[in-house]
């Protein structure tokens, strides 16, 4: 069974991002980028999926600009038997990036695609459910246990309730979320191999892609700050506060 | 427990993605492409990416960039601010006196260099060395040396996945042995792996012991107006002083960025003197307050600096193996400047080996052509000039030092015929807290002061939760049990990042390590009275995650 | 004028808290409010949703596919009602379901959605948070229908005043049967999760054991049906396990009420919860940093603040 992994490269979840003055937007120039933790998640399971022998290819796939080969040379690190560029510089929004992961899917004739629930940059949370939709295939969102059968999947899902489980049919979408799996480390020896896997370049265009209808970013800024609230004497004071609030 | 691990061969292994490092795979690199023969080399780094450990002032000499990178400029290396103007004060608390610059030691005049963020610099000559075909591996820390008959012959990187008891978790993962014919170290000041070397090779006999500060940065965004690109700020004097001894800088780059720090001698001897919040109050200076306000603080970092000088300096190689850059302690402390020696150095040992092997030896020699090569260089020249420095200001304190400083550079052009000697170590310098005078700092204000956590919090550290703490202490009782009567245990103010303190619980006292926070200065393996602390590398990837500092 | 449906998300015949909120973000767009509910049997639901302030009508697609919500089946349903009724915006509630749902939805639409609204500035203009809330966007949909999912932190629910008409209405949109429903686990301890609780009570270093921990926090947890926290510093010092931390390395969590007992304040604990909407600090410090962002602040000694504010409340 083949599968498709779709992965991003964001700013690395540990770096302290700073707001542009000008309201421009976030400066992300020479700051750590890393694959979006989410993916790596997706990464993860698709490779745990082959050790237990359900899936017999991976593929990975990204749709970005030049640099995002690295992204893709991490995700053949982590396993990937080959990856697709779909090149794209600047801003690619998710309904863009889901007809070129339908396109890359289709031409790829994969079973299952794997991708994080959402990106921990724009934190949109569309892609995957916009992917099955385009290709009228089942979804099955924010996954923390994924079991594959010949015909069908098995998925449970974090859902507001608690645990929901959908029986799904192949091929399928499916978008991890983060108590599914813990990505294993990357060994330098695949990192060091990752550099002979073929990666393949294609364009939106060749895809047969036309960029959709975009949101346009007015400003960005940084989020209010609190301020200081009132200082009680007393718990007596504290318990009417809360009430008055219906907190309690 | 024993483990099947992989295993790589190289030319060269380089430990350490800075400028010793990377200069050094570079020339490597070069010399075989010019003798049309190959050799491999692979750089290993404990940070998540090349420059995510880097933090300098800087005021950059591009004379060793010139000579690896000729053409530098053409291929944008990020040189893009000139030293316009020196300004160099004596601080008193509310006053300055700002020397003429007549009477500034020539060490001090910085025209023709470029102020720069290091961490840039070294990304760049991270990408030049890929273009060689150098593999730079990220995110694995070497942690054991690989001594075979008493020969280096190459390191081991360090298993991840073990949790904090020991144990190994679902993700446990072996660390590969690269091996070499050559095995560079260049970890930097104090390098953990260096600091093994050089006690089993004993390469610092008949040396000096070696001297460090701490150095502790900041990067401003400052209004407009308040911008002047090219302005390069050094200071003595306030908030430190003859038996607590330092400096300070401010440099102003491109992009309206300011970069702000102060140093602090690591031989000082109040044991209540706290290097981070001395830095804080520092900005308070009058002087030094108008380049910032109104401005945003984008970064904070600290790291340790070697300023032994040529006296201090071990010996360079060893078999199999050599010590370059701040591992062996290159750093001019007079300029205050590391960053053109260390590349030098890692150029010159890059030399020696590339004769070496590409005349088809099989290493794990001990590279005498490294150490004939350092002795007739423009390095040597240098260090040799500058080799009282450090010690006629530990003797003679600022003012004299400094006058004795000038009168050798300028007066005497370097050739002294005295040499100065500082014999005692940096952890043997306090004095007992009992006799010691406590420092009340200000509290935090929030605009132009902050406190230490917030403060690590902009430099974008992390290490793995689960994983031993890499502080590792010889005997867990010392903490407490004497160094907290004798010295009131200094840990918790000399570390710049929270990660000591001394708890109250339960009306007895317990010391805790936050190894989280630790941002890898190595002052902690410096400065402790006891020697207890021994810094190791934390699982690759961890640590600061600086941008540009 | 604006044409809005907001598909409201029901289960086991109750209304999601949460649609009302979304009727709020629909009545500060402006103009004709519809809401719609898909179910096998609607009832009383629909009632309920009738007496949302503003809402015009509300629209009951029953059908027995409908009986649980999947997105697959839902999706043609709601584009075709799109068709029909011409609507000019279509608003989810930022649920698990209108999560799953609406981009789904877009995508079928051919229409780039936006994501977790928080204010609305125009009918086309909104701000939503990107990078977890560390930097806030305002954004402008293109021409053509606007989709969304409506951040519920961020808008109060409108009152039960209201009485909109009710109408059944049949829509002959065909639906998949790849996607089938097998069973749901509801959270399984009394205690609700710390990711996702409406309560939070969270204990640091001052509490100085495990047993005071057990002694002071958890009763008064339990008095709230509360989720628990704690600092890192708490974590470190062995009181507690390691996924109860919140902050910037811990669990990064927005809950209604978060009442942090004996912990300063540190900026990466902050982090954790900059998004909590109100938060009552508990410190005998008085500097601690932790005041300069609470909502309540309560200066005294935690062991005898906290038992008496379990038995107060």
């Amino acid at each position: 069974m083949k599968v498709l992994v779709s992965v991003k490269r964001v700013v690395d979840y540990n770096v302290r991002i700073q707001v542009k003055p000008d309201g421009s937007g976030v400066m992300t120039e020479g700051v750590k980028m890393s694959m979006n933790p989410f993916d790596e998640i997706a990464m993860e399971e698709a490779v745990r999926l082959r050790e237990k022998g359900k899936v017999t290819e991976i593929v990975a796939v990204t749709v970005g600009g030049a640099k995002c080969e690295e992204t893709l040379r991490t995700a053949l690190a982590f396993g990937a038997d080959r990856a697709v560029h779909v090149k794209e510089e600047g801003e690619v929004q998710p309904l863009t990036v889901a007809k070129a992961l339908a396109a890359v899917f289709k031409k790829e004739d994969a079973r299952l695609f794997l991708l994080g629930k959402q990106a921990i940059d724009d934190d949109a949370n569309q892609t995957g459910q916009m992917v099955a939709g385009l290709l009228e295939l089942p979804q099955a969102t924010f996954a923390s246990r994924i079991e594959l059968d010949g015909t069908g999947a098995k998925v449970t899902r974090e859902v507001d309730a608690g645990l929901e489980t959908l029986e799904v049919d192949l091929p399928a979408v499916v978008t991890t979320d983060l108590r599914l799996n813990e990505p294993r480390y990357l060994k330098l020896p695949d990192i060091m191999k990752a550099k002979k896997k073929p990666i393949e370049a294609v364009t939106l265009a060749e895809l047969g892609v036309t960029p959709g209808a975009a949101l346009k970013t007015l400003k960005t800024v940084p989020p209010p700050k609190r301020s200081k609230g009132v200082m009680l004497k007393t718990v007596d004071e504290l318990v009417s506060a809360l009430k008055a609030k219906g907190l309690v | 427990m024993s483990v099947e691990r992989d295993v790589m061969e190289y030319d060269v292994v380089v430990v350490g993605a800075g400028p010793a490092g990377l200069a050094a795979a570079i020339r490597l690199k070069q010399k075989a492409e010019r003798a049309g023969q190959a050799l491999s080399v692979c750089v290993v780094e404990k940070g998540s990416e090349v420059g995510a450990h880097i933090l300098s002032g800087a005021v950059f000499e591009p004379r060793a960039l010139a000579e690896l990178i000729p053409d530098w400029k053409e291929k944008g290396a990020p040189l893009i601010t000139e030293v316009l103007r020196d300004e160099v004060y004596f601080f008193g608390e509310k006053r300055a006196f700002r020397m003429p610059n007549a009477f500034v030691p020539k060490t001090m005049h910085n025209r023709g260099n470029y102020i720069i963020s290091l961490g840039k610099l070294v990304r760049w000559l991270g990408s030049q060395a890929e273009a060689l075909g150098v593999e730079i591996y990220p995110g694995f820390a070497a942690q054991e040396v690989v001594i075979e008959d008493g020969v280096v012959r190459g390191v081991q990187i360090g298993d991840m996945g073990i949790a904090r008891d020991g144990h190994h978790k679902d993700s446990y993962t072996p660390g590969m042995q690269l091996r070499a014919k050559y095995t560079f170290f260049a970890e930097g000041c104090r390098g953990h792996l260096g600091k093994r070397l050089i006690a089993h090779y004993r390469l610092d006999e008949g040396r000096d012991p070696q001297h460090y500060a701490i150095g502790l940065k900041e990067l401003w965004r400052v209004p407009q107006p308040q911008h002047q690109p090219g302005l390069v700020l050094h200071g003595a004097g306030w908030p430190l002083d003859k038996d607590n001894p330092g400096g300070s800088f401010l440099y102003h780059l491109e992009d309206q960025q300011v970069a702000v720090g102060l140093i602090v001698d690591l031989s000082y001897s109040n044991p209540y003197l706290s290097p981070f919040d001395e830095f804080q109050r520092f900005k308070l200076h009058p002087v030094i307050r108008k380049h910032l306000e109104g401005g945003e603080r984008l970064a904070y970092g600290a790291r340790a600096i070697v300023k032994g000088g040529l006296h201090a300096l071990p010996k360079l190689a060893f078999p199999g193996g050599v010590l370059i850059g701040d591992d062996a302690g290159t750093l001019n402390f007079s300029k205050i400047k590391g960053s053109h020696t260390a590349m030098k150095s890692g150029m010159l040992a890059a030399e020696a080996a590339a004769e070496a092997l590409l005349a088809g030896g099989a290493g794990g020699d001990e590279l005498a052509g490294y150490t004939e090569k350092f002795k007739a260089s423009w390095l040597y020249d240098e260090l040799y000039r500058s080799r009282n420095f450090g010690a006629a200001l530990h003797k003679f304190g600022p003012v004299l030092g400094g006058a004795l400083t000038y009168l050798e550079e300028n007066w005497l052009k370097g050739r002294a015929p005295w040499t100065l000697r500082d014999r005692r170590r940096d952890h043997e310098c306090l004095q007992p807290a009992a006799r010691a005078r406590k420092i009340q700092y200000p509290k935090p204000d929030g605009k132009l002061t902050f406190d230490k956590l917030s403060s690590v919090f902009l430099s974008s550290t992390n290490h793995e939760e689960d994983q031993p703490v890499h502080l590792v202490l010889a005997d867990p009782s010392i903490p407490i049990e004497k160094n907290l009567p004798l010295y009131d245990e200094p840990a918790q103010r000399y570390c710049p990042a929270g990660v000591y303190e001394v708890v109250d619980e339960d009306g007895s006292k317990r010391f805790q390590i936050n190894a989280q926070n630790c941002v890898h200065c190595k002052t902690c393996d410096i400065k402790d009275p006891a020697q207890n602390i021994t810094w190791i590398a934390p699982e690759g990837g961890g640590g600061p995650n600086y941008a540009a500092m | 004028m604006s044409k809005i449906l907001v598909i409201g998300e029901q289960a086991e015949g109750k209304l999601n808290a949460g649609v009302a909120k979304v009727v709020a973000a629909a009545q500060a767009i402006g103009g004709e409010v519809h809401l719609a509910l898909f179910g096998k049997e609607l009832g009383a639901v629909a009632e309920g949703a009738a007496r949302l302030h503003g809402v015009a009508k509300v629209l009951k697609v029953e059908r027995p596919e409908n009986e649980r919500a999947l997105a697959a089946v839902l999706a043609p349903q709601i584009v075709e009602l799109v068709k029909q009724g011409g609507y000019t915006h279509l608003l989810f509630p930022g649920t698990t379901f209108g999560k799953d749902l609406a981009p789904r939805v877009a995508a079928k639409l051919d229409v780039q959605q936006v994501s977790d609204i928080m204010a609305v500035h125009g009918p086309n203009t909104f701000e939503r948070p990107i990078y977890a809330g560390n930097a806030i966007c305002t954004v402008e949909a293109p021409e053509g229908i606007v989709v969304a999912t409506v951040r519920l932190a961020s808008f109060s629910a409108v009152a039960a005043d209201g009485s909109a008409s009710i109408e059944t209405v049949a829509v002959n949109a065909a639906v998949p049967t790849h996607t089938r429903y097998v069973g749901l686990e509801s959270h399984k301890s009394e205690r609700p999760d710390l990711q996702s609780a409406a309560r939070v009570v969270s204990g640091g270093r001052a509490l100085a054991s495990s047993e005071n921990f057990k002694k002071y926090i958890e009763p008064l947890a339990d008095k709230l049906g509360a989720g628990i926290g704690a600092s890192r510093a708490a974590v470190d010092s062995g009181y507690v396990p390691n996924d109860w931390q919140v902050g910037q390395t811990g669990k990064i969590i927005a809950p209604e009420l978060y009442i942090a007992i004996g912990i300063s304040g540190a900026i990466q604990h902050l982090a954790g919860i900059k998004d909590a909407k109100t938060i009552v600090a508990i410190n005998k410090d008085a500097e601690a940093p932790i005041f300069e962002v609470a909502d309540y602040g309560l200066v005294g000694d935690l062991f005898q603040i906290v038992p008496e504010l379990t038995a107060k409340l």
